[in-house]
């Protein structure tokens, strides 16, 4: 195994969730791996996001544990060593926030009561807007940016954080492909230049198979999960193509 | 400055003139601050349902002979700690725990209003506000809470801002989001039943809610919206307690009639300005 020395990040052993009494995530067991760029494939509906929330702990698994860092996930403490970017949809972008005000949310976190952003924390504000090539935009309304460009302050707003593995929910919904082909490129860099790990859901099974180097297929249980070109080769992912209905 | 030196010594000659403003002054200053995190996360109704609760709250106190402030503040805040509870247990939704307290506590305050017939002149006044409900001591526990409200935004400023934007985000970050939102809820319970005095029952969800949305209008960041809504705020209560001081009006309603016209002076200047 070529991971035996690396230090695991994420473990999930034998997750199940359900909303109602049908489980929408079943019997789940992975490993990420420092460094990984993992990909989460699946349909709509499938537990992608279902998923990526239990690993986070914003759902609670019925049955199985979940374990960020080595530690339990009921007793972990060390969210700054996590970046997440939300799905889109999700985050209200009609408030009333300037990209730079939007990005320094990120260092939040990290910061005690009473403790208004210091001189480090503008700096770090400053960083990440440079990674992703936001800086011109600082002043801007959140509500006046393009998808692509909301998209790329979240992801600057996790790198504030300086963390050591980012989250990310179906980034590219709604933006159109040479914006998404740029976003490709800025997480390639992030988790080589940067050597972060990330863990990326997305329904986009034939982009996402060929970016990451880790990849799962969920269809509320975890069909496939390995390396990307066994999946390719595979006649698994030749049915599923043929199924159709995964490109959207 | 004519206008200032004839009017000034005459108004002040009043003591309940500046009480109510002291205390005008102090719930103008807090109600954009809850107001803002309650319209952006759409759950400014809460803010009459607050108000409902605490009449029935004014009400309990005049029965039992105890500052009917004293009274309002205990019962909304009680409440919102409740329906907070009721929205997490999503046994019901957020919105009809809402309803239920709204038309619940009414019942009860009319209920306990027909039972004692002595105390409807009273009653009116905290249903509509006015500026000679204000005692001494309501200034004084007005000030106090006032300022306990205006540390505890300052203090959670971060974790509000962050929850009202990201709610997930804010939790994947660290922050204990249901902490956050039931002192959210305390503090607007706190603020609503302060309020009564002043603005009364009926009108204090528009002192919370419209300053807001007004400056919402401007499009501006979270900081200078807060900015913006508390001159407003401001503005409005300190007028609407002298005009009603010089043409006997009801301080509440011209103080949500003002707050209304600059909302709508301020849509008409934005379409002026497409």
């Amino acid at each position: 195994m070529r991971k035996v020395n690396t230090e695991i990040i994420v473990k999930l052993e034998k997750v199940s969730f359900s909303y109602t009494k049908e489980e929408a995530v079943k019997n789940v067991s992975l490993l990420v791996h420092k460094g990984d760029y993992t990909g989460i494939i699946g349909p709509n509906g499938g537990g992608k996001s279902t998923l990526l929330k239990l690993m986070l702990g914003i759902l609670k698994p019925n049955k199985g544990t979940v374990e960020l860092f080595g530690t339990d996930i009921n007793h972990f403490k060390d969210w700054q060593k996590i970046g997440y970017v939300p799905q889109k949809a999700h985050v209200d972008t009609n408030f009333p926030v300037t990209v730079e005000e939007m990005v320094a949310m990120g260092r939040y976190g990290l910061r005690g009561l009473f403790h208004f952003p210091t001189r480090e924390d503008k700096e770090k504000v400053y960083q990440a807007l440079k990674h992703v090539d936001m800086v011109d935009f600082r002043n801007k309304q959140m509500s006046d940016l393009s998808g692509g460009q909301q998209q790329r302050v979240f992801i600057a707003r996790a790198l504030a954080t300086e963390p050591e593995i980012i989250f990310l929910d179906e980034p590219t919904v709604g933006v159109d492909v040479k914006t998404q082909k740029q976003f490709y490129e800025l997480l390639r860099i992030l988790n080589r230049k940067l050597e972060l790990t990330l863990v990326l859901v997305s329904h986009e099974l034939d982009v996402v198979a060929h970016e990451s180097n880790e990849l799962g297929y969920i269809n509320r249980t975890l069909e496939y999960y390995g390396e990307p070109t066994e999946f390719l080769k595979g006649a698994y992912f030749h049915e599923l193509i043929g199924i159709g209905g995964l490109h959207h | 400055m004519i206008i200032s030196y004839t009017i000034m010594p005459e108004i002040f000659q009043y003591s309940f003139i500046l009480r109510g403003l002291e205390a005008g002054i102090i719930i103008a200053l807090i109600a954009p601050v809850i107001g803002i995190f309650l319209v952006l996360r759409r759950y400014s109704l809460i803010a009459d349902t607050l108000s409902h609760v605490s009449l029935a709250g004014v009400a309990i106190g005049l029965i039992l002979n105890i500052n009917p402030l004293i009274t309002a503040i205990i019962s909304a805040v009680v409440s919102s700690i409740v329906i907070e509870r009721l929205r997490l247990s999503k046994r019901i939704f957020g919105e009809s725990a809402l309803a239920i307290f709204l038309s619940g506590s009414l019942a009860l305050a009319i209920i306990l209003i027909s039972l004692n017939h002595g105390f409807r002149v009273d009653l009116f006044n905290y249903l509509f506000g006015s500026i000679t409900t204000v005692r001494q001591a309501d200034v004084y526990i007005i000030f106090i809470l006032g300022l306990l409200v205006i540390a505890g935004i300052f203090a959670f400023y971060k974790e509000l801002v962050y929850i009202t934007v990201d709610e997930e985000a804010a939790q994947v970050s660290g922050i204990s989001t249901r902490l956050i939102n039931i002192l959210l809820i305390v503090f607007a319970a706190l603020t609503v039943s302060l309020a009564i005095p002043i603005v009364g029952v009926l009108l204090i969800g528009a002192l919370i809610v419209i300053p807001v949305v007004t400056a919402l209008q401007l499009r501006k960041s979270f900081k200078q919206t807060i900015f913006i809504a508390e001159i407003v705020s401001v503005f409005s209560v300190t007028f609407g307690i002298i005009s009603s001081f010089y043409l006997n009006l009801s301080a509440g309603g011209v103080i949500v009639l003002i707050n209304i016209i600059i909302l709508l002076l301020t849509f008409i200047i934005k379409e002026f300005k497409h």
